[in-house]
């Protein structure tokens, strides 16, 4: 075989569903020559001890992230808006059970 | 309980042959996915070996001649594509017995219920890589090929009747050739030919009977227990 599989094997993104109702929770990464044995690969790292009743997989190279250099305008202008969050909100007096 | 030995030896001795992957799997995956076999095996060896005796003396004190797994189970993990040929042979064969051992009203049947999913899944693992190396690169396709041929002398043995499991031999054979059939079929390669049986063919480690490698093997399996005998931490 020439040079490390792993070198030549894609990388992939493992999302894993940890109880029904629940969004999938990304777990962590591995190498993979294709989407069905990067699926069992998932299974053998990141569901050993029942953690997950269903698994994604994702091309790594298929995900656009937002960069650290756009950090401030992507979310700085949310820090001072607070009545964007339920609690800035005082709950009347008539309103019960919540 | 031969049975219990019979099916035991086979889940301790290939377990251990898997766990000699470790630190030297082509990848880190592929590395935790064959412990992870061979701790499932080594789970089910150790529930069947209780059922017929203590399992620390089975497994550390017993000798070569004492044990009674198939001979195809002790061959060496040769490349990685020759561990799946053994892999392939092997798990198919499992899970068609436990299978049927599930449904059945004898000792192993809660046993064999639970391994039988465990095994579904080394059968499914073992089915992939064969696809992945038949179908692959030039060289692929050779090794795989190779490890099938090397290992299809010792199959014919997996299907000598053992004493105490309620099973038909014969269809599970044709179960298994069907198969193994339509696996390799997918993968472009082709089913061995050559003698599994008689003369020319390996078998009778239901017997104690074993091939060569196997007393090496079981003596590093042995020898701490042997040098140390009855230490714990």
């Amino acid at each position: 075989m020439s040079g490390s599989p792993s070198a030549e094997w894609p990388l992939w993104e493992v999302f894993v569903r940890s109880r029904r109702g629940l969004s999938h929770t990304h777990a962590g990464s591995l190498h993979a020559p294709d989407a069905e044995m990067a699926l069992r690969n998932a299974r053998d790292l990141y569901t050993r001890r029942s953690e997950g009743v269903s698994i994604w997989v994702v091309p790594s190279a298929e995900i656009t992230a937002s960069s650290p250099d756009e950090r401030d305008p992507f979310f700085e202008p949310s820090a001072d808006k607070p009545y964007r969050h339920p609690t800035f909100y005082a709950i009347p007096e008539g309103v019960r059970h919540l | 309980m031969t049975a219990a030995l019979a099916l035991g030896d086979d889940a301790l001795v290939l377990s251990h042959r898997l766990g000699e992957w470790a630190g030297r799997a082509p990848v880190l995956e592929e590395e935790v996915a064959l412990a992870n076999i061979a701790l499932d095996l080594l789970g089910q060896a150790r529930v069947l070996l209780s059922l017929a005796d203590d399992e620390d003396e089975l497994a550390y004190l017993r000798e070569e001649r004492a044990f009674r797994n198939v001979q195809l189970v002790e061959q060496p993990n040769g490349d990685f594509a020759h561990t799946i040929a053994r892999q392939l042979y092997f798990s198919t064969y499992q899970e068609l017995l436990y299978e049927r051992l599930a449904h059945g009203s004898g000792p192993f049947a809660p046993l064999a219920a639970k391994a039988v999913k465990e095994v579904a899944y080394h059968r499914d693992h073992a089915e992939h890589w064969t696809l992945r190396l038949g179908d692959g690169t030039d060289e692929s396709h050779e090794r795989m090929r190779r490890g099938l041929d090397a290992l299809w002398r010792f199959t014919g043995e997996l299907f000598e009747p053992v004493e105490g499991c309620e099973v038909e031999w014969h269809t599970l054979h044709d179960a298994w050739l069907t198969r193994i059939t339509s696996v390799l079929e997918r993968a472009t390669l082709a089913v061995p030919e050559g003698p599994r049986r008689g003369g020319w063919a390996a078998g009778a480690g239901r017997q104690g009977i074993h091939t060569e490698p196997f007393g090496r093997m079981l003596a590093e399996m042995q020898h701490l227990h042997r040098s140390h005998p009855g230490a714990t931490w």
